[in-house]
């Protein structure tokens, strides 16, 4: 454990090379950070804390304010599932369900073998194509339960091509 | 700007540079090569542009066809997407929608090579002539006028050329040539109002902001269009942020600033990709940065890029935000032209605003406020999206009725059915229904009618959407996107929320719709900032137009619009399944459906999610699916 805060920590000063010591950069800081780690480490946000000369708490009030920071790692892929208007209008909620129901986890959370992430999106804008998820990151179009389970089965067929251990998913 | 020898020079300069953009803007259509123009923005990438990129470009290096190939934003026909254009000397340039990749090589080799321009996939001709049927031929062109739009999709946004090419800068090379107090003075003219959503004369505030003591000022862009179902100043920052970039530097010059921003919500990772290359681009030819042209004027802008928090959206989060700090917002007065970014005197005008500016410098204020109506003037962009067949971005003249919008713009709403009502605004606005088809597209009528301008987004709902679901919906949206500052926003949302949500969920009682009307009234008063103070107008509008219906939910526990899961029930009807038909049985995807002796589909209610996949899935001749509210009303199976 030891070792890997000490490797965040150094990623992390790293990134913060030549980035000005202001308050004012610290979102762009924060993004950079995610950038390179795929969430915020607490290591990292107070090095962050540290190197701005700022208290822990601002640096973590800004982490939690903003819905595009996360504090947790990410799973292997993100599904994110459009809940603007039109999406909603054209079944988003119906798409949403479908994909809880599948991977068995809540928005917001990861799947037990971090092979997915589910998470909601306010609106992504192709708004013509609604219901629309963000498969990593390709948006796919008029997401039904059916496309649902067609784009699961399309991983877990690369997967097997792959020649990975097989994790039924939600299909027990 | 009165010295006459800088002036020379500044016209000079930018002489050269307009000459060798127009030789580059040439050279793509110089008669004598075909060209092939596909549209990149993030709808077209969504419905697969970017692979039938790569197809073209394959074909044309394996058939060594002499063309050139060129991206585009978007052009606003968002349901005909991908779409790509392909202009042969001869004829008109020639717009095709929904292509493929294989779609994609036959046009181009039907078409470059066997001279056949496919007539039974073109969507129109972008030039009117006796051939093909041009888009200014289409009903809805009489009533559209692009203005802001006109370049987006023709050029290739990361091209500065192009935009240069087709009478780009020329604005600011004039406001460079005039005073800043008369680029105000023409912008009051010209009644500007901001199209960020409120409305707010654009000229007095840049006359507050320059005449306020503090160095240096600053101005913002917003571009944090964080309104659900609204992608108009997406569209314009990908499809053409040269205009943007040139209002700008019009509004810096006037106000005095030296340094500006352009907020870009995370969302949009292609716009802040293009809004950073036009930065560039505009920094290499001297129109950013010290001396703009051999002036004595600098000016420099930065991007910075959102975190995903709608309330950003507001000026004082914006700014809490530029400044590193959460996006809470604070209270006005001070108001920002006086005391905004770091304390200084600040100018926040939306993209739409300020890609209008540099159209006034060049034409006039007289002939921008020739259009629209008394009090609103020029045009309105709006995101037409829902039920609706044409979806994409139009651009009409203020004053134009919602109707014309919808039935004529739009092409009417989906599958021929009934239209319910429209909403606009986003969660600001609010649910208009068909009585007010009439009411004419400003500022002041919507704000009369209970809904508002908002930023442009217009979702189109028909006789299967219900309006309290909607009204819970935007609930739910402004209940987690509060700061939670304000106890009222924080807390009276959140209240009406559940409220809502035990009407949808057939426990709603009659005394909710008082408390709702008076949560909603005492949200607005006690709500610093537009959120809070915007948040009840769904659930006022639909109450306003659309009292029955919640009526019809508490009264009978009953969905008139077949929409709240909790109300309805998904029935096979026994006489009309067809024993030999399993369409509803594989695609069920809970495996709540199964057949008895008879061979007829029987649904387990028990096991069923509601999810309307066997709805779908039912042949048409069949029909055999139905929804039922309540859901007693299913007859008990045998």
């Amino acid at each position: 454990m030891a070792e890997e805060e000490i490797e965040v920590k150094e990623k992390t000063r790293k990134i913060l090379e030549g980035i000005e010591n202001e308050g004012r950069s610290l979102i762009p800081i924060l993004q950079k950070i995610q950038e390179g780690f795929g969430y915020l480490p607490q290591e990292a946000m107070l090095e962050v804390a540290r190197h701005l000369n700022i208290p822990e708490i601002d640096v973590y009030s800004v982490a939690t304010f903003y819905n595009q920071f996360r504090l947790t790692p990410p799973g292997k892929h993100s599904i994110k599932v459009c809940m603007g208007t039109a999406c909603h209008v054209k079944g988003g909620h119906i798409a949403l369900a479908a994909w809880q129901r599948r991977l068995k986890v809540e928005p917001g959370e990861t799947t037990p073998d971090r092979q997915f992430d589910l998470d909601t999106v306010a609106c992504v804008g192709c708004c013509a194509m609604a219901p629309v998820t963000v498969v990593d990151k390709k948006v796919e179009a008029k997401v039904d339960p059916t496309r649902v389970d067609g784009i699961l089965l399309s991983y877990q067929l690369q997967k097997e091509k792959e020649g990975k251990e097989i994790h039924s998913r939600g299909n027990s | 700007m009165n010295c006459p020898y800088r002036k020379t020079y500044m016209i000079s300069a930018f002489k050269q540079i307009k000459e060798r953009a127009e030789t580059c803007w040439q050279e793509l259509w110089n008669g004598q090569m075909p060209v092939i123009l596909l549209g990149t923005a993030t709808c077209g990438r969504a419905a697969g542009s970017l692979e039938v990129l790569e197809a073209i470009k394959e074909l044309v290096r394996k058939q060594n066809l002499n063309c050139s190939i060129s991206e585009v934003g978007c052009m606003g026909h968002c349901y005909a997407e991908p779409l790509m254009i392909i202009g042969k000397p001869g004829y008109p340039p020639i717009s095709y929608g929904h292509v493929n990749s294989v779609l994609a090589e036959n046009l181009i080799l039907n078409f470059l090579i066997n001279d056949d321009p496919c007539f039974e996939f073109i969507l129109g001709a972008l030039e009117p002539n006796d051939l093909i049927p041009s888009f200014s031929d289409f009903p809805r062109s009489k009533y559209e006028k692009k203005i802001i739009l006109k370049r987006c999709g023709h050029i290739n946004p990361e091209e500065i050329d192009h935009y240069i090419g087709n009478g780009g800068y020329e604005g600011l090379l004039k406001a460079l040539q005039m005073e800043p107090d008369e680029i105000i003075e023409e912008i009051k003219r010209s009644k500007l109002r901001g199209l960020g959503g409120a409305g707010f004369p654009a000229g007095e505030k840049w006359e507050v902001c320059r005449s306020s003591p503090g160095e240096p000022k600053y101005l913002i862009c917003n571009g944090d269009e964080g309104d659900p179902g609204a992608f108009m100043d997406r569209a314009i920052l990908e499809s053409d942020p040269h205009s943007v970039i040139e209002g700008m530097i019009i509004a810096g010059y006037a106000i005095g600033a030296r340094h500006g921003y352009v907020y870009v919500r995370a969302e949009y990772p292609l716009a802040v990709q293009r809004v950073q290359l036009a930065i560039r681009r505009a920094e290499e030819l001297k129109f950013l940065g010290e001396n703009i042209l051999g002036s004595d004027f600098s000016f420099d802008i930065s991007l910075f890029q959102g975190s995903g928090a709608f309330v950003c959206g507001e000026a004082t989060a914006m700014i809490a935000s530029i400044e590193g700090k959460p996006g809470i917002p604070r209270y006005r007065p001070p108001r920002l032209a006086t005391r905004g970014l770091f304390g200084k005197p600040t100018v926040l005008n939306n993209v739409k605003t300020l890609a209008y500016v540099s159209h006034i410098i060049k034409n006039g204020a007289d002939w921008f406020a020739q259009m629209g109506t008394e009090r609103s003037k020029g045009t309105a962009v709006f995101a037409l999206a829902g039920k609706v067949v044409n979806t994409g971005l139009v651009e009409v003249p203020m004053g134009t009725t919602l109707g014309e919008l919808v039935f004529q713009v739009g092409s009417g709403i989906t599958k021929g059915k009934r239209f319910k009502a429209v909403q606009i605004g986003g969660p600001s606005g609010g649910c208009l229904s068909e009585e007010s088809l009439d009411i004419p597209i400003d500022f002041d009528s919507l704000q009369e009618s209970g809904a508002m301008m908002g930023s442009g987004g217009m979702v189109v709902l028909d006789e299967d959407d219900c309006m309290v679901e909607v009204a819970r919906y935007f609930l739910d949206f402004t209940q987690k996107e509060s700061c939670g500052k304000c106890t009222m926003c924080r807390l009276g949302t959140k209240q009406m929320l559940e409220i809502l949500e035990d009407i949808t969920k057939g426990r709603g009682r009659m005394e909710d719709i008082e408390i709702l009307s008076d949560l909603a009234e005492d949200i607005k008063a006690g709500s610093l900032c537009g959120l809070g103070k915007t948040a009840p107008n769904p659930v006022l509008t639909t109450l306003r137009y659309f009292r029955e219906e919640y009526e019809t939910h508490i009264i009978k526990k009953r969905c008139p619009a077949l929409t709240c899961q909790d109300l309805v029930a998904y029935y096979i009807i026994p006489e009309k399944c067809v024993r030999s038909c399993d369409a509803c049985v594989g695609t069920c995807t809970v495996e709540a459906i199964s057949a008895n002796k008879k061979g007829i589909k029987v649904i387990d209610q028990g096991k069923c999610v509601k999810c309307g996949t066997c709805l779908s899935a039912c042949p048409p001749q069949y029909n055999a699916v139905i929804k039922l509210s309540p859901p007693d009303r299913v007859p008990a199976s045998k």
